[in-house]
């Protein structure tokens, strides 16, 4: 029953990871840069929540939407204003600017809100099921957390696969120059990537404040870099590897967080990875080109 | 070519100019200070974070320290000398206390409250030692702090509060059987948590759970929840600050586990957790040097003159404002104990006040019948508060 309850707990903080990867991974795969802004992103979204649960007392379901539309605008600020300018300057200057718009959210953040922990009110409100007599809970947002995250791989699959503007990412994916010459506007199919990858983050935001309802300027930091682990473990670019890298990697985390040493879990996630990476450099579920969407 | 010879003329122009600037104010200054050299005053310094993350307990400590001044300067000063206060903004960083303490000692400091916080102490106590500074620090409560044998404290330190706290839980007998959630990568948190399960074991308290976590894995407790749940611990020893704790309780909850919390200093902030669920930390209890609601007649005294001086700060009304109310309270009764006066070198003053604190019991508001020992730890019985009804009960 112990392990039941571990592995449960494993796969709700997995499917957190997992939805914040595919943000992570979606960006990735079409703009092949790592946007490590996207954890404060989901910072940001959780605020909005707040401020318009507890300022506003608007119902929850138009807090998340309102969350969504701010990442979304913010997402397509950054992408506009910080990344865009760099379009073909090195990766290394990219990914400088995005841990530079990582710490700008955050201290913008702490000078609007201060660093009081503020304590969020969950936006499910699903009833916790309570199975073998009490031994085992599962609560409403681990629930929803993992239909929401399911729900959203196969919408982004399909919408990659089987809409136009998707099929412009994948094409835009595979190479850029090419997209360009064939008519493809490849600034508005990257910052439509951004606008997807921020509201993904706002949803995760909802979700990863819902099932542990604590929020701080740093509160998306720690879970951002999990996540991106996460997407490297299944595989990054790949959507569906995204979706197996975080709950994998939830559940390695708390077993051995369960079963070996609290100290030690981080370092086990990480032997993990190497492991893994050691034997299919990929990923688990990555392809070594084409189809890195 | 020639733009940039004019430029850079200007600019050695301008940096001239500031220099006579500089030199005029600093001569400004010192006849300002000359004019009040007349009376002779006794001079306490201090260092704290009054900006930055920490800011609270700086402007803590400042008012409480300012209040006490204010107050015996009004009752006949100490030995019929008026006392000044100074305070520098160090924002908790070791380096910046460091600084603070050589602009103490330009402004002529000759007794020293240290400083708020531990970081900051540990340097600044370093530079006290060499100049043979007395030092009191009303809030810093690492080992190394006062190090010296110069420099004495206020408050409890970390090994101090776990060792409190294992004794009360079983001279109360509140449990049997213990669990512990700690913060390993903080030093607060294992100082604690080390000398809390030797003292539970010395006292045959049996430790069932001994959980940890670190700062980049604060979000998700089940796993550490989950043992402590199978361990059947009676009561969770939680040597970790308040922000860890709520999410710790709320989750225990979540999870159906029901036992006693019991915390440290660190919890104390439960209960200022904008929009936090407070029914969920009903019962639990903590050790804290001060509370508002004790009703002893020292604390509501205190607790009056502060409201009444600083009205919009009642957020500041906190453990740190009443060591450091105490701490001056203590250094002027050590002072009439050793007859100190404003002519004493600094070093003179340390040696008749180190002499003194050891030998005098001083009751105040984070304590009854405090004393010292040569090694500047406080010896005094801790106060112990349950939340009940969303505010603290006193136990005694």
């Amino acid at each position: 029953m112990e392990f039941i309850s571990y592995l449960v707990s494993g796969i709700s903080l997995g499917s957190i990871y997992a939805l914040i990867a595919l943000g992570y991974t979606m960006v990735y795969g079409i703009a092949k840069m790592l946007n490590f802004a996207h954890g404060d992103v989901i910072m940001v979204g959780a605020y909005i929540i707040f401020i318009c649960s507890t300022s506003l007392g608007v119902p929850a379901f138009v807090s998340v939407l309102a969350a969504i539309l701010v990442c979304t605008v913010v997402g397509v600020v950054i992408e506009r204003v910080a990344y865009k300018p760099l379009r073909n300057a090195s990766s290394l200057a990219v990914l400088i600017t995005a841990i530079g718009v990582s710490y700008l959210l955050q201290n913008a953040a702490l000078l609007i809100f201060g660093s009081d922990t503020k304590s969020f009110s969950s936006v499910i409100s699903l009833p916790a099921l309570s199975l073998f007599d009490g031994q085992l809970h599962i609560s409403g947002e681990t629930m929803a957390t993992i239909v929401v995250s399911v729900v959203l791989m196969i919408a982004l699959t399909l919408f990659i696969n089987k809409t136009k503007p998707g099929r412009a990412m994948r094409a835009v994916s595979e190479d850029r120059g090419a997209a360009q010459l064939m008519g493809i506007n490849v600034n508005a199919t990257i910052t439509l990537t951004f606008a997807i990858g921020s509201a993904l983050a706002a949803v995760a935001g909802a979700l990863l404040c819902s099932a542990y309802p604590s929020l701080s300027p740093t509160t998306g930091a720690m879970p951002g870099i999990k996540a991106f682990t996460a997407a490297v473990f299944g595989g990054i670019g790949s959507i569906p590897g995204a979706m197996l890298g975080g709950v994998l990697l939830g559940i390695v985390e708390n077993l051995s967080k369960g079963y070996i040493s609290t100290q030690l879990s981080d370092a086990i996630v990480f032997a993990v990875l190497i492991l893994v990476l050691l034997v299919k450099p990929t990923g688990l579920l990555g392809k070594k080109i084409s189809e890195k969407v | 070519m020639k733009m940039k010879k004019v430029l850079a003329v200007l600019m050695a122009l301008t940096l001239v100019v500031l220099c006579f600037a500089a030199c005029g104010s600093s001569e400004n200054e010192g006849a300002a200070g000359g004019s009040t050299t007349g009376e002779k005053t006794i001079k306490i310094g201090l260092s704290g974070p009054l900006t930055g993350n920490n800011a609270q307990y700086g402007i803590g400590v400042q008012n409480g320290a300012q209040l006490a001044v204010d107050e015996i300067n009004a009752a006949g000063g100490i030995n019929g000398y008026t006392v000044e206060l100074e305070m520098e903004d160090d924002e908790s960083d070791p380096e910046k206390a460091a600084n603070a303490y050589a602009n103490l000692m330009d402004w002529g400091m000759q007794i020293s409250l240290g400083t708020v916080t531990s970081g900051a102490c540990v340097s600044f106590q370093g530079r006290a030692k060499e100049d043979n500074m007395f030092l009191l620090t009303p809030s810093a409560t690492a080992v190394d702090a006062i190090e010296g044998d110069n420099a004495f404290r206020v408050c409890f330190s970390d090994p101090q509060q776990g060792v409190e706290a294992a004794d009360y839980i079983s001279e109360n007998s509140l449990a049997s059987k213990v669990a512990i959630i700690y913060d390993a990568s903080d030093t607060y948190s294992s100082g604690i948590r080390d000398s809390f399960s030797a003292e539970a074991q010395a006292k045959g308290l049996q430790i069932v759970a001994d959980e940890s976590f670190t700062a980049d894995s604060n979000t998700d407790f089940s796993a550490q929840i989950q043992s402590v749940k199978s361990s059947g611990a009676e009561l969770v020893f939680l040597p970790i600050y308040y922000t860890e704790a709520s999410k710790i309780i709320q989750q225990a909850n979540t999870a159906g586990l029901d036992v006693q919390w019991f915390g440290c200093d660190g919890l104390d902030g439960l209960l200022r957790i904008e929009n936090f669920d407070y029914s969920l930390v009903e019962g639990v209890m903590l050790l804290t040097p001060f509370t508002p609601n004790a009703t002893d007649e020292n604390t509501q005294n205190f607790v009056k003159a502060y409201e009444a001086k600083y009205p919009d700060q009642a957020s500041t009304l906190n453990q740190f404002a009443a060591d450091a109310y105490d701490a001056v309270y203590i250094i002027k009764q050590a002072c009439e104990q050793a007859g100190v006066t404003p002519d004493m070198s600094v070093s003179d003053t340390c040696e008749a006040l180190k002499a003194a604190i050891t030998s005098i019991t001083y009751t105040g508001v984070t304590g009854k019948g405090i004393t010292w020992g040569p090694d500047g730890e406080p010896q005094k019985p801790p106060i112990v508060v349950r939340i009940e009804n969303g505010a603290y009960t006193v136990l005694q």
